[in-house]
């Protein structure tokens, strides 16, 4: 869709969704539904550049998926006729279409537990999100075939555990939501990754995550947790800029020139939290997002209100407790108790067998140690880090570190 | 996450594989086939090739604007690359399970390597 208007891909990746949701509820096969609206959203970009967008996009889009739909349907019962096997046609429902939010139900389809998660991310972006698999494919850097293998064991297993598109009730809703949120987290992390150079043709996965939660959220506007989400990805995003430096290195928090971060999206990923966190049942995801905006808030490190992170801290441990809560919660220690302090701290929570070996312990120390004046030691510390990381902007700048 | 599954060899191990009975070497490369098909059907392969014998190396030096080509692998290396799996998996577990899937790993020459990402993840 590179060469097609913005204007015409954005609506049309608004309305594959409901266009889906229109499909399958009307002919009731999901899996042959969804290859019916991409091949309708392909035949879109090719047309309405040039004869324009039709006055109804939508009744076009269900049209010309529905006219799809009957021509592989025509096709593969001459095939069972002609190989003597019979199979029945799914039967259209009858009476009034029921009342459904489709992005919501597609989104717990699609995020249903018995997929793997990287089939989740991939079968998301895609039906819900409009992507081709080819840009699928591009964003999450892997060949096109990788991932049109995961959408269509998604989709088979989908069929295979008689899943439905349907509205999930308020019980599954709390109890899958958890998952639905943790797969648009990923996506979000996914494409939080330095741009090395312009990428063209490459969606950016942020964004997409952005878009996807901002839709969940209204169908979801009373769940705390999926405000607490869209916030903390508005308040991480707004950083982008400012994050790595021109050969590629990580500049952590404490060094970025906050001149480049987005206030925009840092308005808004505040005015959530200030909405949210008074009302709703307390989250991780909620108190994230009051961490990060504590951090967008401030003007500098030092005008960083840190008793008030350091607090947060605490009820994130309290409510979600974890390994890296801990360590990160020590940072936070050391800015308000003092490093000597947080280094104590950091040898408890390194005795956490998930954190065993962890570079994050490593990075941590060295830092420490060298707000004690410990040179030699944090020197050691950043190395032995920059060994252990699996990212390469974080690795260049912990060698950074240990060689200044 | 990617992880790139490395077979080794050496020239031990190719005297043993040339000893190997017809049949079981067969068997080596279906194995090895159906592996790869196996990994293509989840969703997890990204690439897979076996290199040509180390004999066929080029080393390629650029000294300023020379670029020079030599024949043959590096001298002093015992041991070379035979082939590689790029796999992208859920978590290391799932690498390890594939790599002892390779049929090569009965030698003890398979290694696994997590690459390096572009990610900037805080948590």
């Amino acid at each position: 869709m590179s060469a097609v208007h913005p204007a015409i891909t954005d609506l049309l990746r608004e309305l594959a969704p409901r266009v889906l949701g229109v499909l399958v509820r009307r002919n009731g096969n999901f899996d042959d539904c969804e290859d019916a609206v991409q091949e309708a959203l392909l035949a879109a970009t090719v047309s309405w550049p040039v004869d324009g967008v039709p006055t109804n996009p939508t009744g076009w889009l269900i049209t010309t998926a529905s006219r799809r739909l009957v021509e592989t349907r025509r096709q593969d019962s001459a095939r069972r006729r002609r190989e003597g096997t019979y199979a029945l046609e799914p039967t259209a429902p009858s009476g009034a279409v029921p009342e459904v939010d489709d992005a919501l139900a597609l989104v717990f389809l699609c995020c249903r537990p018995e997929l793997s998660v990287p089939s989740q991310i991939a079968l998301t972006l895609r039906a819900l999100g409009g992507l081709t698999t080819a840009e699928v494919a591009r964003a999450l850097l892997i060949p096109e075939a990788t991932v049109g293998q995961r959408i269509s064991r998604a989709k088979a297993r989908i069929r295979d555990t008689g899943a439905k598109f349907m509205m999930p009730t308020a019980r599954e809703r709390d109890e899958r939501l958890p998952a639905v949120l943790h797969v648009l987290y990923l996506i979000f992390n996914e494409g939080y990754t330095a741009t090395s150079g312009e990428v063209l043709n490459r969606v950016e996965l942020t964004s997409e995550a952005i878009r996807l939660t901002r839709q969940l959220r209204e169908s979801l506007p009373d769940e705390g947790e999926v405000a607490g989400l869209l916030a903390l990805m508005l308040l991480t995003d707004a950083r982008r800029g400012a994050r790595t430096g021109p050969d590629g290195a990580l500049i952590p928090l404490a060094e970025q020139d906050r001149r480049q971060w987005d206030r925009a999206a840092i308005a808004e990923g505040v005015a959530i939290v200030e909405a949210t966190l008074p009302v709703a049942k307390p989250g991780p995801y909620q108190l994230q997002a009051a961490i990060a905006a504590v951090h967008d808030e401030a003007a500098d490190v030092d005008a960083t209100d840190w008793p008030q992170i350091l607090a947060l801290y605490d009820v994130l441990t309290a409510i979600a407790p974890g390994p890296m809560v801990a360590l990160n919660r020590t940072v936070a220690v050391a800015m308000v108790r003092g490093p000597a302090t947080a280094l104590a701290e950091l040898n408890d929570a390194a005795a956490d067998p998930a954190l065993s070996g962890h570079h994050r312990v490593d990075a941590v120390r060295a830092h420490l140690l060298d707000e004690l004046g410990e040179q030699d030691a944090a020197r050691e510390y950043y190395l032995r880090a920059a060994q252990r990381t699996r990212s390469l902007p974080e690795q260049r700048y912990l060698l950074a570190r240990a060689t200044r | 996450m990617k992880y790139m599954i490395l077979i080794h060899s050496n020239p031990q191990f190719l005297e043993r594989w040339k000893a190997l009975p017809e049949e079981q070497r067969e068997r080596f490369g279906r194995d090895h086939r159906a592996l790869i098909a196996e990994l293509a059907d989840a969703g997890e392969l990204v690439a897979s090739e076996g290199l040509a014998d180390p004999a066929l190396a080029k080393r390629v030096t650029v000294a300023g604007d020379q670029t020079m080509i030599s024949d043959g692998p590096f001298a002093e290396a015992k041991e070379h690359l035979a082939g590689f799996f790029l796999v992208d998996c859920e978590a290391e577990d799932r690498a390890l399970a594939i790599a002892a899937r390779v049929p090569d790993a009965i030698w003890g020459l398979v290694e696994v390597r997590p690459v390096l990402d572009l990610s900037e993840r805080d948590m």
